[in-house]
């Protein structure tokens, strides 16, 4: 099978500190691979280098078998087809739900107002949040405004979703909201990248899950192979600290 | 109790004050050099026309200086590396026009420019010292642009960067609307500041409050007329510097609330 995401031999450094060491990961059609590690792991800047809001420096990355710098996605091609989702929602704090969620398709994807409207009443009416559509986004909870964060990287029908520790910032009670969208989203097929801390949720939702260390994806395997009998001794060593402190 | 106290003490401090200054010796000599009120009288309608002249080059000079500094700040915040040659243009000229006094300025384009007589351009001293005032200040109102521009998140670069906007619209759509207003309350200290700094064209023969106001002590060899200059400005400013307070305030209490 083709890969939707091929990551082959990626290197990233920022200034002479070493993120990404020779890391290769496959993410086939419709998976979900969800990468774990420590803070400071390079999980966070694997996930970036996708969509290239972090230029990485050696290796390839393709998506459907075209590299990521490839002139053939013009200047947007590559963010329309890859969503991403950020741990503090970064959604626009001066404009409505609905300008937030249609600024890109209207200023980029040339779309009218009443196509990207249209299109951006549905998408909050399926995560429920259609009666907030006027709202601002200081006025909604953290909950809230990760799910319009969501609903605005799928505003350009991606077919890949990266999600950057999504649930991290959230209080515990809204977590389970959020995490329902995402099984949502792997029941319809979205191939994604979930860089995440709750290790209970990559258990049940990953098709695969990934551990970095230092830049290196050292463990790759199912998760109930993962989570059930790691290999590496710095595996079992972060999830025992996981475990630890009743995140597993 | 406290509020009693507070104006106690403020009646008791300022009458003795008053009574202090006004019972001294030379008080009657001062007054008549500075406080004389048919002086006053005389000299307040032509004060008044050169007042209304600040207003005019104030109001239109705060338009360029507010507009030009945006572009600058503007060509400073592009990060693409074709605009490094104008990114560094812009920082030599923020350099040399916030390093050099504004009198300075407003003496050399005010009265050196129009004696050129460089055809097709204008060749008044209020326009070129207007124009020496716009390129002074814009310098300042740059950088204050460009902490604003600073102060906003990197996050909301990254999310517009990933949603596919370029660089320019980012900071369109994204980033300017936050930047100017994180901004507004250090823009109004500049707004009062420029408005008093107006009375410098007065160097260059510009008739305003000022000039108006000495022309009537050359006459006269009384000073009152500058008082009533100095109470025309103290009219417009303070009440701009109570609002800049009150932005600040507002400013402060949103973002604490946003920090909750």
């Amino acid at each position: 099978m083709v890969p939707k995401i091929d990551i082959d031999n990626v290197t990233k450094y920022f200034g002479d500190k070493l993120v990404l060491d020779r890391v290769s990961l496959k993410v086939n059609p419709h998976e979900v691979v969800c990468l774990i590690g420590a803070s400071g792991s390079g999980k966070s800047t694997l996930l970036r280098c996708v969509n290239r809001l972090v230029v990485h420096d050696y290796g390839t990355i393709r998506l459907d078998s075209v590299s990521v710098d490839d002139p053939a996605f013009g200047k947007t091609g590559l963010q329309r087809r890859a969503g991403i989702v950020f741990q503090s929602y970064n959604l626009f704090p001066h404009m409505s739900v609905l300008d937030n969620i249609t600024l890109a398709p209207r200023r980029v994807y040339g779309q009218s107002r009443t196509e990207a409207e249209d299109r951006g009443r549905d998408v909050l009416a399926r995560f429920g949040m259609d009666g907030f559509a006027a709202s601002y986004p200081e006025q909604l909870s953290g909950g809230q405004q990760q799910r319009v964060a969501i609903a605005r990287a799928l505003m350009t029908r991606p077919d890949v979703l990266l999600l950057d520790e999504i649930t991290a910032a959230l209080d515990p009670e809204l977590v389970g909201d959020v995490l329902a969208i995402i099984r949502g989203l792997k029941d319809d097929g979205m191939t994604m990248m979930i860089v995440t801390h709750e290790m209970g949720f990559a258990r049940e939702c990953a098709d695969r899950v990934a551990f970095l260390d230092g830049g290196v994806i050292l463990e790759e395997d199912t998760p109930d192979r993962l989570f059930g009998a790691p290999q590496q001794v710095r595996t079992q060593a972060f999830l025992q600290r996981i475990i630890a402190a009743g995140r597993l | 109790m406290p509020a009693l106290i507070g104006t106690m003490s403020i009646v008791v401090v300022f009458g003795t004050l008053a009574w202090f200054v006004t019972s001294a010796e030379q008080w009657p000599r001062i007054k008549l050099q500075f406080f004389n009120l048919d002086a006053m009288i005389a000299a307040f309608p032509r004060v008044l026309q050169g007042f209304w002249v600040n207003i005019q080059v104030w109001l239109t000079v705060l338009v360029c200086i507010l507009v030009w500094a945006l572009v600058l700040a503007v060509v400073r915040a592009l990060r693409a590396p074709w605009f490094a040659s104008f990114r560094l243009m812009v920082m030599i000229y923020i350099d040399i026009f916030r390093g050099v006094p504004v009198l300075l300025l407003v003496l050399l384009f005010g009265f050196g420019i129009p004696a050129l007589n460089l055809p097709g351009l204008p060749n008044s001293g209020l326009f070129w010292g207007a124009v020496a005032m716009v390129l002074s200040y814009a310098a300042y109102v740059a950088e204050i642009y460009r902490s604003g521009i600073d102060a906003v998140h990197e996050g909301q670069r990254a999310a517009a960067k990933s949603l596919g906007l370029s660089e320019w619209q980012t900071l369109r759509y994204a980033i300017l609307p936050q930047a100017l207003r994180n901004v507004v309350p250090a823009l109004m200290n500049i707004v009062v500041a420029l408005q008093k700094d107006v009375a410098l064209l007065s160097v260059i023969g510009v008739r305003d409050a000022v000039r108006e106001a000495q022309i009537y002590t050359a006459t006269t060899f009384n000073y009152s007329s500058l008082i009533v200059a100095a109470g025309l400005f103290l009219l417009a400013t303070v009440p701009m510097a109570r609002l800049a307070d009150y932005l600040t305030r507002r400013d402060r209490q949103r973002r604490l609330q946003m920090a909750d």
